[in-house]
């Protein structure tokens, strides 16, 4: 019982607080709502078992990509921005494109069926530890990945200094 | 117990309600908003399925879509910045370069 009340009060906090993340004019509130929406849906991964992916989920977004936005919104003027309309003119055609790709996720989940039972139990997950089982899968089955991931996270940090270091030579472009 | 179509169903909602502002906000900031929530839905979808089927694949598929979205933001706002400082504005119907009309 207790397990429904908390899935239900962080399910209508994330559908709500992300609504309105859309829907406010002002980029700061809606930054601030998606930051809600963020911390409780590491409340929904802890629900599900999942501790150490609700720990990445706090610090990485929460913590580093809501900071990255606000950083860079002080870069941008917002003085004519408040008072402009906050939809695209044709919103209601895609409103109905949204209604429709609803439609056919919801037939897609009325349609599944559970087949495949894994070997991780919970019981197993439970005597050795969330982050050693997944630290144990990543760092054998998924060595190759964890390195191809690696680079290309290196990629983008090249590429903005990059972009930095052409700017400083060529002055103001 | 709650089910797994629960949180389907809550992924499935996210997801859409991420679809609608990236489709209809004019601010190009918050349509990059939209892709973060997105990708979340995503991830519960991911993290459910993985504690439901019993196997540890699904929250690696997460942690490698949480890094990815991170490289993917650096380098979308790196790209904001530069195109405003060219042309000071962020609505979405200004970037029309490349359309002939």
């Amino acid at each position: 019982m207790l397990v429904q009340i908390l899935f239900g009060y962080f399910a209508f906090v994330i559908v709500f607080s992300s609504f309105m993340g859309i829907t406010r004019k002002n980029i700061f509130h809606s930054l601030l709502w998606i930051l809600l929406m963020f911390l409780h849906m590491g409340g929904i991964y802890l629900l599900l078992n999942a501790e150490f992916i609700a720990m990445v989920q706090i610090i990485v977004y929460a913590g580093a990509i809501l900071v990255m936005f606000l950083f860079v919104l002080f870069l941008f003027n917002f003085k004519e921005e408040i008072n402009e309309k906050i939809f695209l003119s044709s919103w209601q055609a895609r409103l109905y494109t949204v209604l429709i790709i609803l439609f056919i996720f919801i037939l897609g989940l009325l349609s599944y069926e559970q087949k495949y039972k894994g070997p991780y139990t919970i019981d197993l997950i439970e005597k050795q530890g969330h982050t050693k089982t997944i630290g144990i899968a990543l760092f054998n089955e998924y060595l190759l990945l964890l390195l191809v991931l690696g680079f290309m996270l290196l990629i983008p940090l090249i590429g903005v200094g990059l972009v930095h270091r052409r700017r400083q030579k060529n002055g103001n472009s | 117990m709650v089910t797994l179509n629960w949180y389907l169903a809550l992924s499935i909602v996210v997801f859409c309600i991420g679809l609608f502002g990236l489709l209809t906000r004019r601010n190009i900031l918050i349509v990059f908003l939209s892709i973060e929530i997105m990708l979340n839905a995503i991830n519960i979808a991911l993290v459910s399925l993985s504690h439901y089927l019993q196997d540890v694949k699904g929250q690696i598929l997460a942690l490698f879509v949480i890094a990815i979205a991170g490289g993917a933001v650096a380098v979308g706002l790196i790209i904001l910045i530069l195109s405003y400082w060219n042309k000071p504005s962020l609505k979405l119907e200004d970037f029309n370069l490349l359309r002939e009309d």
